[in-house]
């Protein structure tokens, strides 16, 4: 791995078969090692944070995408579509915190909801809070949004930030931008191509999106790494993503759990390094604690991850899917786990503005 | 680069200054990948596990260790003593696990019991399981035992072998430093009496783990002092085999309640691995003792330094006693699995290290 070793120490952009040499190589601590020079070099030493809550409108999806544990059909138990008053209600509960800065929207693909519905919500917020920031509605909602109401993503998008206040778009629902595993990990919603054009579209816009990888289910490591590479070459034309946040595929009481194993921790380590190595035209990585855990999220910070995710509230969709993590950190803790580190927290809103630093 | 880390990086003996520069510098990662050449100019490609079954023959203390959340008061209703019966059936349950390797016994030091209780367990068990490996008794029992039944530490222990032991397991050993003891664990072996047992037992050639307790109210100069003072008894008597290190869990104890204190973050834990594989140079093996840190957590342990993820481990209760949420046990082709994706080989193992070939009668 010499030859990658001096890429990588001299800044020279990685190819696609030396991702797949990074994914083939078991050597972890090298590859962390590896990630955290690029890390230093690239983003010093503080570490970002948000106090945030987590808003998810409902969970009744038509899309029931088998690596899913949140989406349910109406008859479901358990299944939920806010009004507008409740979703007022988790704010005002979450802005009891007087350092919460902004929340975090993303919802099912509600199979009777239109357009107008989502965004009356969305508008009720941003006109009751107007100081919090609104981040929110994946590429997937998005194209949902668009077909549903005969408009171009285009003017899904510019409805949701003049009147929805929508300041940045959540970076989920990339899954594996790859056909073949769309096809059968979740058949019935956005596309690749689709899920691409989206971000393309809103930082056409100035709207500055996150992207996403959710692995460890059927794809293989060249499928990874292809993704990662489709990032890139969207980000080297537009520089609109911000961050990117690998997500562990988590199983229980998931379809696809019931053949696929949880990735281990070595194999999220891994896979933030080789992230962070890979993707050199983006700013910032994320340790997204809910999935990792809390002490992977830690680790993960010596892999290449300079972002901790936030306080979140209330973390619902992915405790479905059997999270072993808390549902909320306080600010307290996260500075805590940054700091025993050696690390500089910061806190940021949704743009990655500096709140305040510590 | 610093001179410090250049040592570590070329694999040189660190010095106490060396060795605080790199804890301090916190570059997880670095440590990570120095550690892992010192794993693999050891141990090359090898991860170690046994197949094993762990017996605590009694809960009850008369050492009260602030420190511990297993042992009881006499008298407590969870309170128990294994007798020779019971032993009887957990060794017919041995003799029908298949390739077991060794036995552990490790217990609390009971206020009734005298030391012919203990022998006649080792040649009890022994005698049940002869080609079984017998590791037994920490240090602290040991020198419970000579205190029990008047004997020099030596004399014990040339009995114990006599009876059947074959190696000493390295727990016990704490902080190495009086004030340390004096608050975590006043009443039981001083740090002297600890050397001395181990120091005796390589001097027998019996060979011995060691270990370190960490994350409760020692400093960090106390934590390197203890792992040279282990460098410094190895360059003697070459005796300690494997090292493991076990992060304080402070829930149910007494002294995680008095002080407050939390659990150590994985950050520390693997920092605190990797730097103890370059400090301790002389020693062969590292234990990633994955019941105490968990499987996820143990595995990535083997990237930091560690080559033995120990065993498959029939009953463990003083670990669980104090909070571990991980199972008790393990299937072999389970821990194999998680050794061959760190791409090692996985290697089962005797007490001594030596490679063991599956068989497939009964082990006994
Ligand atoms: S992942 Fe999203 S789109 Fe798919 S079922 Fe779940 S909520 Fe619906
Ligand atoms: S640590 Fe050992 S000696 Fe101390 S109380 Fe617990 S069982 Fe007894």
């Amino acid at each position: 791995m010499k030859d990658i070793e001096e890429k990588i120490l001299s800044g020279e952009r990685l190819t696609r078969e030396d991702g797949l040499r990074l994914f083939n190589c078991n050597n972890l601590a090298w590859l962390g090692n590896m990630a955290d020079t690029v890390r230093k070099k690239k983003c010093g030493d503080v570490v970002y944070y948000n106090v945030n809550c987590h808003v998810n409108l409902t969970n009744i999806c038509t899309s029931r995408c088998k690596f899913c544990a949140f989406g349910r059909d109406f008859e479901n138990q358990g299944a939920y579509a806010m009004t507008k008053a409740e979703a007022l209600a988790v704010v005002a509960d979450a802005i009891k915190n007087p350092n919460l800065a902004g929340l975090h929207i993303v919802s099912g693909l509600h199979p009777t909801w239109t357009f107008e519905n989502y965004l009356e919500i969305v508008k009720a917020i941003h006109e009751t809070y107007p100081t919090l920031y609104i981040k929110g509605f994946t590429g997937v909602e998005i194209t949902h949004f668009a077909k549903i109401s005969g408009l171009s993503v285009k003017e899904v998008l510019i409805k949701l930030r003049d009147e929805g206040g929508l300041q940045a778009i959540a970076g989920g629902g990339a899954e594996i931008l790859s056909d073949r595993v769309r096809q059968i990990i979740c058949p019935k919603k956005a596309t690749a191509a689709e899920w691409l054009e989206v971000a393309k579209i809103a930082h056409g816009l100035g709207i500055k999106t996150n992207a996403s990888m959710l692995y460890g289910h059927i794809e293989t490591l060249a499928e990874r790494v292809e993704h990662l590479i489709k990032l890139r070459e969207l980000q080297d034309e537009t520089h609109g993503f911000q961050n990117f946040i690998p997500f562990p595929f988590l199983p229980k009481n998931t379809e696809l759990g019931k053949t696929v194993k949880q990735t281990s921790m070595w194999d999220d380590l891994r896979t933030i390094a080789i992230s962070r190595l890979m993707l050199d035209n983006f700013d910032n990585i994320k340790a997204y604690w809910v999935m990792l855990t809390v002490p992977v999220a830690q680790v993960a910070l010596g892999f290449g991850a300079n972002d901790i995710d936030g306080t979140i509230h209330k973390e619902t969709i992915l405790h479905d899917a059997g999270a072993t993590s808390p549902t909320a950190l306080s600010e307290d803790n996260i500075i805590k786990i940054i700091r025993e580190i050696g690390r500089i927290p910061a806190a940021v809103d949704c743009n990655f503005n500096i709140l305040r630093r510590l | 680069m610093e001179d410090f880390k250049q040592k570590a990086l070329a694999g040189e003996r660190l010095n106490f200054d060396d060795a605080l520069n790199l804890y301090r510098d916190n570059d997880l990662l670095f440590l990570a990948k120095c550690a892992r050449q010192m794993k693999e100019r050891k141990s090359g490609n090898k991860i170690f596990y046994t197949i094993n079954r762990h017996i605590n023959l009694t809960n009850i203390c008369s050492s009260n260790c602030p420190l511990c959340a297993f042992q009881v008061k006499d008298g407590d209703k969870r309170g128990f003593v294994l007798e020779s019966a019971d032993i009887e059936k957990i060794l017919q349950d041995c003799q029908n696990t298949k390739n077991l390797s060794e036995v552990h016994i490790v217990s609390a030091l009971h206020p009734n019991k005298n030391f012919d209780y203990y022998l006649n367990i080792v040649k009890q068990v022994k005698t049940a399981l002869p080609k079984v490996d017998v590791k037994a008794f920490t240090p602290v029992e040991v020198v419970n035992f000579a205190k029990i039944s008047g004997l020099s530490v030596k004399e014990v222990l040339i009995e114990l072998q006599a009876a059947g032991l074959d190696s000493l397991p390295g727990g016990g050993a704490e902080i190495f430093s009086d004030r340390v003891r004096q608050i975590i664990c006043p009443k039981k072996a001083t740090a002297a009496e600890w050397l001395e047992v181990m120091q005796t037992a390589h001097e027998l050639g019996i060979r011995t783990n060691a270990s370190m307790m960490f994350g409760h109210i020692e400093t960090i100069e106390e934590r390197l002092q203890h792992l040279f003072t282990l460098r410094n008894l190895q360059d003697k008597t070459g005796g300690f085999q494997a090292f493991m290190l076990f992060p304080f869990h402070p829930a149910n104890t007494i002294l995680g309640a008095e002080k407050n204190i939390q659990c150590v973050g994985s950050w520390e834990n693997l920092k605190m691995l990797a730097l103890s594989r370059l400090i301790l140079d002389n020693i062969d093996h590292f234990k990633a003792f994955w019941i105490m840190l968990t499987l996820p957590i143990a595995q990535l342990a083997l990237g930091f330094g560690a080559d033995d993820l120990d065993g498959t481990i029939g009953e463990e209760k003083i670990i669980h006693a104090a909070g571990a949420k991980t199972k008790t046990g393990i299937t072999r082709s389970d821990l194999e699995k998680i050794i061959r994706e760190t791409g090692y080989k996985p290697i089962r193992r005797d007490t001594f290290y030596q490679e063991v070939q599956n068989d497939n009668s009964a082990s006994s």
